[in-house]
């Protein structure tokens, strides 16, 4: 039975969500699979919430649908989730990847993650860019985290984008930090401690 | 984002891409290499006319961009344009379309092969900006042909088929490619880029309607008034619509030949007209539209593992309805759940449900059939909705009344 991975995007809009996304799509089937990238629909304004899915897998995917219930969240902005609820029907035995400067102890994970991969994606952001802008770092953040691609395939998708606001550089860059900086806990059956990464 | 591509080593393939729907239908039309493309940027059709925007100021397709102050005159120019001999481009949807509809309603009519985008949204009031069809079967009845997108390589692939039909002399008829606002036009998944020599191979040179053409040294009034109850007039009336209709017919054949053909050559084989999924041995069937259907076959997967006997049935050419298809497939079933992204304010059912009992006559025999009503307005229509339409269509029984239709989100 192929596999199917299911992962939603939580962003603010300008952040770049729903490009993520489409990057992240580029670099799954850069490595062979078959993915389908689904941006939320509304009229989006900067700084509301958005979201973006995907969905991949070994085999062909028919379902044009929004994700309901993820593998996988990542949240590419810090404040979002006091705006909506950003593990709503998440899979038991999920990961999370998460922007945040906030130490693993401090966060209210609910009890069915397994994995939480936390990366300071702003304070690189401002570092990179200037202004808080996560996707790039937390595409890599999501690489690291999951383990289920290679910053290299990442770094390949985001040479292929044409950018509006930044140069390749800096979005690889970023994307490197990301992947370098994330630390990833395992957290099943261990109440969130022991850190591996 | 922007088409990232990588070249392929297959002879009628030239590359592939990573891409929205919206940026599919855009590389189908530089395939076709239309002479003039006008354009009225109008959500969720924006990014597709963006993205020939683009390619016509970088060069990569050589056409005539009218960027005109809105949909009348775009079809207004591009009647213009397909007169004075030229292949034609737009794209539109919802009051888009409700803007266009003065020129829109003659273009069959003039016979003109144009092709046009309708990137499918539901129509106002209530005030929304999301997908659903009603926009699709507003029109239905205004002469335009119609094929309704599954997938991102299905838009690509249809596009340039439709000049192919569109320009066929035994149609000679405008075609609406339509895929599903938002999950379809801003979907993003892999496809496969036709070879742009093969493409135009197929394709052949522009074959517009000769006929009405504009030429100086023979000077004719095109479309002059015609009709009434006396002289030539009722005669000549009749002669026009009833080519037009006889067009419209010609056209299931043409479309047929023509993804027949683009198989062979590409080795894609779309439904021309209906698909059949899993229905020679099914005992009821689920009749889908658009993009929908994807999911549908999922909840159809899940259903037959579970021992059910359902089958489905996609619609893809909606205009000309295909009768004889659509009647044969309904012959092999005993219930059917027509599932539509729009409704019939005449028949308090879904527009698909109500071509569906057109079909059924010619079966011969009752056959129980509801209508669902789902994904209005950019809703979602998952496997979960599929699954329990599947449920509900298998407790059918006749009862010779109409139903009230089930609205699938009603309760989301």
């Amino acid at each position: 039975m192929p596999e199917l991975h299911e992962v939603r995007i939580h962003g603010r809009g300008g952040q770049g969500a729903v490009l993520a996304c489409s990057i992240l799509a580029q670099a799954l089937i850069d490595d062979g699979m078959h993915a389908v990238a689904i941006p939320s629909f509304g009229f989006e304004r900067r700084g509301a919430p958005v979201a973006a899915f995907l969905r991949f897998s070994d085999a062909p995917i028919r379902a044009m649908t929004n994700v309901y219930h993820p593998d996988c969240v990542v949240c590419i902005d810090p404040t979002v989730a006091r705006a909506v609820d950003i593990y709503a029907g998440m899979k038991p035995g999920g990961t999370v990847v998460l922007t945040t400067k906030t130490s693993l102890n401090e966060l209210a994970l609910p009890a069915h993650v397994a994995r939480a991969g936390l990366c300071d994606a702003v304070g690189i952001a401002l570092a990179i860019y200037r202004r808080p802008v996560t996707n790039a770092i937390m595409l890599g953040a999501f690489a690291r985290a999951s383990g289920l691609l290679s910053l290299a395939s990442l770094e390949q998708a985001l040479r292929r984008m044409e950018y509006r606001d930044a140069g390749v550089a800096e979005n690889l860059a970023a994307a490197a930090r990301g992947y370098d900086e994330t630390r990833v806990y395992e957290l099943k059956g261990t109440a969130h401690a022991a850190a591996v990464a | 984002m922007s088409v990232a591509e990588t070249e392929s080593r297959s002879s009628n393939t030239a590359r592939s891409a990573v891409c929205e729907g919206n940026e599919a239908a855009a590389i189908g039309v530089a395939l076709a290499r239309p002479d003039v493309v006008a354009v009225y940027p109008i959500t969720p059709q924006s990014s597709l006319v963006e993205h020939l925007s683009q390619m016509i100021a970088d060069g990569r397709l050589d056409a005539d961009l009218l960027n005109v102050e809105g949909e009348h005159s775009v079809l207004c120019g591009l009647q213009g344009a397909a007169l004075a001999g030229g292949r034609t481009f737009t794209a539109t949807c919802g009051p888009g379309i409700a803007f266009m509809f003065e020129p829109y309603v003659r273009t069959p009519g003039l016979r003109l092969p144009m092709v046009a985008s309708l990137v499918t949204r539901d129509m106002l009031t209530p005030q929304c900006v999301w997908g659903g069809q009603q926009d699709a079967m507003v029109v239905r009845e205004a002469g335009w042909i119609q094929m309704h997108c599954e997938t991102v390589q299905e838009i690509l692939d249809t596009t340039v088929m439709a000049y192919k039909i569109a320009e066929h002399r035994d149609v000679m008829l405008p075609v609406n490619v339509c895929h599903d606002g938002n999950y379809l036009s801003f979907g993003v998944t892999r496809v496969e880029i036709p070879d742009a020599r093969a493409a135009e191979e197929f394709l052949g040179p522009a074959s517009i309607n000769w006929h009405v053409a504009l030429d100086p040294a023979r000077p004719m009034g095109v479309d002059p008034l015609t009709g009434g109850s006396g002289g030539v007039g009722p005669k000549t009336f009749v002669r026009y619509r009833k080519g037009q209709c006889r067009g419209m017919q010609n056209a299931l054949r043409v479309i047929r030949e023509t993804h027949a053909a683009w198989g062979e050559r590409f080795g894609r084989y779309h439904a021309p007209l209906i698909e059949e999924y899993r229905l020679d041995d099914a005992k009821y069937a689920l009749i889908t539209i658009g993009s929908m259907s994807g999911a549908a076959k999922d909840a159809v997967d899940t259903a037959r593992a579970a021992g059910e006997a359902v089958g489905l049935v996609r619609v893809k050419t909606f205009r000309p309805f295909p009768v004889e298809a659509m009647t044969a497939a309904l012959a092999k079933v005993e219930r059917v759940g027509v599932i539509d992204r729009s409704v019939s304010f005449g028949w308090n059912a879904g527009p698909v449900y109500q071509e569906t009992l057109g079909a059924l006559y010619h079966t011969g025999r009752p056959v129980p059939a509801i209508s669902f009503i789902g994904g209005l307005a950019g809703a979602d229509l998952t496997a979960e909705h599929f699954a329990r339409a599947i449920a509900i269509t298998r407790e059918l029984a006749w009862d010779g009344r109409p139903r009230e239709p089930i609205w699938l989100n009603e309760n989301d």
